[in-house]
């Protein structure tokens, strides 16, 4: 029983991170129709101008923890709005295929110059937040690192919440998921929407950098790629286009695999996911909170 | 009198044979640029059936390239000394060999296409795009867990059985198969479910079996270019062929301009020496391929070798 719930909370910390990741997906593909490929490069990014920022800040303390989330987060809005703004503005309305090739190039342009200029070998992250042990009723362990992913996790939700639901950009972003021209027609300006969509995707993104790298203190140019893929099948999973959606498929996929992981069928970590994913798309293609549409011709 | 599409295949086999014959005598660095190249045209060629011809995005071409591969090497590795004796037998009879092998790779490439093309070909675009994708990853796990075919390490010590002319052959022969397929009256179909799907079946074509048939065959040629790159490199390892390497294939096919052979053959030429002229510049080259590749997209969105046929761009 015990080893159940410390799995579960293990599940739930890795899942809150696929959840920041898998809502910068679908967003952005609520928005622009095409899976961006170079969002986990974003999540990389993040990590990286965390341990640089790191270097200037008190180490441990949560004013030092808090400042290089707050800048990691910042520079990768930049970064994302930068790569919408130069890579994807000039292909809208070119056919998705080209998008897609195009977010890999991205991807593949952030991988190598991260390889180039921060170098392919792992690197330690340091601990940005104080760190502390709690145990619970004798076998119970949780870290204040997980307990940091799950807080930060559920604020920065809330805040996306209340930013989709309560401004007014957050009502213009659901306006262009629903229908692009005719929220052009109402007067909303279509290339800042997008942009802000990307600015706030790829900071959610780079929190879940910081949080990863605390968890699992390497960090190198490619550590997005799998937890990119993962993120992505939870964002299906839970409907994509679906914030609330995301969410849910990431804890799921994260508590999933940790028990999968805790297994003898341990091997397959990687491709349960994916197995899921098959699953989902097969029996339930709009994903578990999407609505699905009518193809009309 | 044979008719043009025989001759031209019959005169690039005849071709593949000369080439073979004077082999000795070209630079072996060359030659192995050219091997590679061979390869890379049947991958894209066969991948241009299901994602240019009949407009069906698959992102798995490497996990089915895997499964020819191992297949082949399998086969050569453990059944090869017990059929060819000691002495490692005649060069007829290693060619008989390779042969069977390449064609049982690819029949079991091709069985792969079926088993994942069946369920997945019911979803569209990006959907089917990240199902292939994960169909690929799944059969690279497979391959990481099954500890008779060396496990992550791979097979090693495969007999380099892989010729030019093994290459420009089977290059031939896959150009002459997706060409003649796509421009029968049965071939009409992958156009058509390309084009416009809903109006394809209105008119009574069953789309859904024009998209596996392209899956099975685009399979079938991905697993014989498996086998000939695992008798290439002579050895093969499940990274090799994780989704980076589907991304190269499909990379070849939309720079080259889908749905269009020729420029899909110019593409994978190209994308296969661009590294290799770059290599001067080993640090950045990656970075430039990549940027050339954002590049390409923006400014020629329909490939860079498409100049017939329309824009397609203009299909919704």
């Amino acid at each position: 029983m015990y080893e159940f719930l410390q799995q579960l909370l293990n599940g739930l910390s890795l899942g809150a991170i696929y959840a920041l990741i898998a809502i910068g997906y679908t967003m952005v593909y609520g928005i622009l129709r095409f899976i961006n490929f170079a969002h986990s490069d974003v999540f990389m990014a993040g990590a990286f101008i965390g341990l640089n920022v790191a270097r200037y800040t008190h180490p441990g303390t949560f004013l030092g923890g808090f400042i290089v989330l707050g800048s990691a987060m910042l520079g990768c809005a930049l970064l994302g709005m930068t790569i919408e703004r130069l890579a994807y503005r000039p292909l809208r309305g070119a056919p998705t295929l080209n998008v897609l090739i195009t977010a890999i190039g991205v991807s593949l342009f952030l991988e190598y110059s991260g390889q180039k200029f921060f170098g392919a070998a792992p690197r330690r992250f340091p601990a940005i937040f104080p760190v502390r042990e709690f145990t619970f009723g004798g076998a119970i362990t949780i870290s204040s690192n997980q307990l940091a992913v799950i807080g930060v996790t559920f604020l920065l939700m809330v805040a996306l919440q209340l930013v989709v639901f309560r401004t007014k950009i957050g009502t213009a972003m659901r306006a262009v998921s629903l229908n692009p021209r005719a929220a052009q027609l109402v007067g909303i300006n279509n290339d800042v929407v997008i942009s802000f969509t990307f600015g706030l995707g790829s900071a959610l993104a780079a929190a879940g950098g910081i949080l990863y790298a605390l968890n699992y203190p390497s960090i190198d140019p490619l550590m997005g790629v799998m937890p990119g893929l993962k993120a992505f099948v939870a964002a299906v999973l839970g409907g994509i286009g679906s914030i609330p959606g995301a969410a849910l498929g990431g804890l799921i996929l994260g508590v999933v695999e940790t028990f999968v992981a805790g297994s003898p069928w341990s091997t397959g970590k990687d491709a349960i996911a994916f197995g899921i994913l098959i699953v989902i798309l097969l029996f339930r293609p709009a994903g578990l909170l999407g609505k699905s549409g009518v193809e009309k011709v | 009198m044979l008719p043009k599409p025989l001759l031209a295949l019959a005169g690039a086999l005849l071709l593949a044979a000369g080439i073979g014959a004077v082999s000795d005598r070209i630079d072996p660095y060359f030659l192995d640029v050219l091997t590679g190249i061979g390869i890379n045209v049947i991958l894209a060629v066969s991948l241009n059936l299901v994602n240019g011809y009949t407009g069906q995005f698959s992102l798995g071409h490497a996990g089915f390239m895997s499964v020819g591969a191992y297949c082949a090497a399998a086969i050569t590795l453990f059944a090869g000394p017990g059929l060819l004796g000691p002495s490692g037998g005649s060069a007829l009879g290693q060619g008989s060999l390779f042969l069977a092998a390449l064609l049982c790779g690819g029949l079991c490439a091709a069985l792969a296409g079926l088993l994942v093309g069946v369920p997945s070909l019911r979803l569209k675009g990006d959907y089917l795009a990240i199902v292939t994708l994960g169909f690929g990853e799944i059969i690279r796990v497979i391959f990481q867990n099954v500890g008779a075919l060396g496990g992550a390490l791979g097979l090693n010590g495969i007999p380099a059985y892989t010729t030019i002319s093994w290459v420009v052959s089977f290059a031939a022969v896959a150009i002459f198969t997706v060409l003649c397929l796509v421009h029968s009256t049965y071939g009409r179909g992958f156009i058509a479910t390309h084009d416009d799907e809903i109006a394809a079946e209105a008119v009574g074509l069953n789309t859904t079996r024009y998209k596996i048939v392209a899956f099975v065959v685009g399979a079938f040629f991905a697993g014989i270019a498996g086998g000939l790159y695992a008798h290439f490199k002579q050895a093969i390892a499940p990274a090799g062929f994780d989704f980076t390497k589907s991304i190269e294939i499909v990379v070849m096919v939309i720079l080259g301009g889908m749905g269009n052979t020729m420029g899909v053959i110019l593409g994978a030429v190209l994308l296969t020496l661009l590294p290799e002229l770059l290599r001067p510049i080993a640090d950045y080259r990656m970075i430039i391929y990549s940027l050339i590749l954002i590049a390409l997209m923006i400014s020629r969105p329909q490939g860079l070798f498409n100049f017939h046929r329309r824009n397609p761009a203009a299909r919704g």
